[in-house]
């Protein structure tokens, strides 16, 4: 129930602007890997093709290779949605389905995609996943009230709720504690710990110490000026970032002389 | 050289102000009618709401100036003024509105009765409206034939016309993105909210004229039924739904589009499932306020439908009535001349009534539509 991805020489495009250039990466199956830099380097662009959920941006385009276990998820014939049923994402912005309740939200997923459950299977589903997002004990008794009605940080994690209960392979999380207060941040971090026993995880965050509690890898994007690409400058164990960089203008970025 | 010390108490000001007590424009605004009403009474020898109207709206304004010039300055002076003239254009704007509802209710309530909501034209004559006006006997006729004519000429028109507008403007959200066809459509949108209805009934009955000619040679009347006329409706109706619906559709948050298909659903799957049951209130009441929109409409259906006097449940065969063109042909054509064409007016105003009730009823359905779908967010 995990996956590896290797990704190859990826360039990333919005029209004509190339906003990500040459980045290459190996992510282990069952790790947390983290994406750290400054604003505008690209690390939100990058996650998004690892589900080709770029591509619903108008004139977004990607050159080079996303290999999910061997298999490249741009190569021809391969369905979009395909990939999206491997690859789950949690968005900056907690974005539960105003029409439906806490238990349709997490079961959004299943029955958008044609599953028939029955009324154990669906109860079983609804408990396992918000269990595993941290959050049964706290909605159990309001399972059919709308899910909007929850606090920023309960949504959040009914958000990571829909997405586990898909069981995808990997997941891809965009900033998704920039919202939260230190408490849930800390729900969500013990809950990202829990999940890399099951799941390949990759979380963007610009909280350092994040990166480092969280995950086993971190990958260090940075930009030259605006208008200019972003290109990966390190990929390496979180612990070596973070005590001693090989690259330079990374140690700079940890230690705050920069951006 | 301490010069400190000196300019010290004129830098402090003071918070408080002189205020007029809080009752004070409406005691003014009171005071003006009374004086407008009354230079009005003595000028013209007589009461004249317009004279009235004028004079008390500029002596209100002056005597509000004066007053809180003189006791709170000039700043608020200027700034009551302004609230002033601000309400009574509010006002202003109200009387042709509230002026005609009064004269609908006031004339239409007069006439109405079940009578006239059961009846048709059917067998009406002169003299049964003269005898009326004698006050020999009841008002006869009836314009039952019309509401019916109103009723399905709207239906049929919204039966075409929602599901072309939503799709397309399902199409112009979803799919088109910057495209031509999609600023083609737009464009297309834009020109037909602006075809005169006059136009809109012309090309229907042109249409499906050239069909009847092609189908029987020789049968130029029978374009003319209600169906031709749910065309014409459509023709203006469409561009408004497909304009509201964009807008609505707009309003949906990208972050649900993109936590759907990052489920792994589909497109047209997250358009139905999330899309449009996150939307579905505004849609609604935008396709309530276009039927509003047109079903007044009188032009359209005086050339396409003709005028029917007895009632025709069949949409496709024969002429209808709705209440617009039943209004317009009893004032323009009175079943009886001279003195009891009365009668027809009344008749016409309780239509007349009908119609305004009708578009209000939609008007209110529309909200309640709005408020009872929209998405919850209570907890
Ligand atoms: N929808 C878009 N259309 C065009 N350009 C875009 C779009 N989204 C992002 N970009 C550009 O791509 C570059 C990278 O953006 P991205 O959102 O990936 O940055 P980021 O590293 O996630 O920044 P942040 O930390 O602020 O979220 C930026 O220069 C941005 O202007
Ligand atoms: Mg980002």
């Amino acid at each position: 129930m995990s996956k590896q991805i290797d990704i190859k020489d990826l360039n990333i495009y919005y029209g004509d602007f190339q906003a990500v250039e040459g980045v290459e990466m190996q992510i282990k199956p069952r790790s947390v890997t983290a994406f750290i830099g400054p604003s505008g380097c690209g690390k939100s662009t990058v996650l998004r093709t690892l589900n080709r959920m770029h591509e619903v941006i108008p004139g977004a385009s990607v050159r080079g290779e996303v290999l999910m276990d061997g298999s490249d998820i741009y190569g021809a014939g391969v369905d979009p949605v395909n990939v999206r049923r491997e690859v789950g994402m949690v968005f900056q912005r907690a974005n539960p389905f105003p029409t439906m309740s806490i238990k349709e939200n997490v079961l959004a997923g299943v029955r958008l995609n044609n599953k028939r459950l029955s009324k154990a299977e669906a109860d079983d589903l609804t408990e396992r996943a918000l269990r595993g997002a941290n959050l049964w004990n706290e909605v159990k008794d309001r399972l059919n009230l709308p899910g909007s009605g929850l606090s920023g940080g309960q949504q959040q994690r009914l958000c990571i709720a829909r997405a586990i209960a898909v069981e995808p392979e990997v997941l891809l999380m965009d900033e998704p504690c920039s919202a939260l207060d230190p408490i849930s941040t800390l729900a969500i971090e013990d809950l990202i710990n829990d999940l890399k026993d099951k799941y390949t995880v990759v979380i963007v965050t610009h909280n350092m110490q994040q990166a480092a509690r969280v995950s086993d890898k971190t990958a260090f994007f940075n930009i030259a000026g605006t208008g200019k690409p972003g290109k990966l400058i390190e990929f390496n164990d979180t612990s070596v970032i973070f005590s001693n960089p090989e690259k330079e203008e990374t140690e700079n970025y940890i230690s705050g002389r920069f951006g | 050289m301490l010069t400190t010390s000196d300019t010290t108490p004129s830098r402090s000001r003071s918070l408080t102000s002189k205020q007029l007590p809080k009752a004070t424009p409406w005691v003014i605004a009171v005071a003006s009618i009374i004086v407008a009403a009354g230079i009005s009474f003595l000028g013209l020898g007589r009461f004249s709401i317009t004279v009235t109207a004028v004079l008390a709206g500029a002596l209100n304004a002056i005597a509000v100036f004066a007053i809180s010039a003189a006791y709170e300055g000039r700043r608020k002076a200027v700034d009551r003024v302004a609230t002033t003239v601000v309400s009574s254009t509010f006002v202003l704007a109200c009387v042709p509105l509230i002026s005609l509802l009064w004269l609908t209710v006031s004339k239409g309530g007069a006439a109405l009765d079940l009578n006239l909501l059961s009846r048709t034209m059917l067998g009406m004559k002169g003299i049964l409206d003269q005898q009326y006006v004698a006050g020999e006997a009841g008002l006869a006729g009836g314009f039952y034939h019309a509401i019916v004519g109103t009723v399905l000429i709207t239906l049929a028109a919204c039966v075409i016309s929602i599901p072309v507008g939503v799709l397309a403007a399902i199409y112009l959200v979803e799919y088109a993105g910057k495209n031509k066809l999609g600023k083609a459509i737009t464009f297309l949108v834009d020109v037909m909210t602006g075809i005169p209805s006059i136009v809109a009934g012309l090309f229907a009955f042109a249409l499906f004229s050239t069909i009847a000619e092609l189908v029987m040679p020789a049968a130029a009347g029978v374009a003319k039924t209600g169906f031709t006329a749910a065309v014409a409706l459509s023709v203006l109706m469409i561009p408004i739904v497909v304009r509201n619906t964009e807008e609505i559709l707009r309003l949906v948050p990208m972050d649900l589009r993109e936590a759907s298909y990052a489920l792994g659903v589909p497109k047209w799957k997250t358009i139905v499932k999330i899309v449009l049951p996150t939307s579905v209130s505004g849609i609604l009441s935008g396709v309530t306020i276009a039927i509003a929109r047109v079903i007044g409409e009188t032009a359209p259906i005086m050339v396409t439908a003709g005028f029917a006097k007895t009632l025709n449940w069949n949409l496709f065969s024969g002429w209808m009535s709705t209440l617009p063109t039943y209004i317009y042909d009893s004032q323009l054509r009175p079943v009886s001349p001279g003195d009891a064409a009365i009668a027809s007016s009344e008749r016409a105003w309780a239509a007349a009534l009908v119609l305004v009730a009708l578009v209000m009823i939609l008007n209110l359905l529309a909200r309640v539509i709005a408020k009872v779908l929209a998405p919850k967010a209570g907890r």
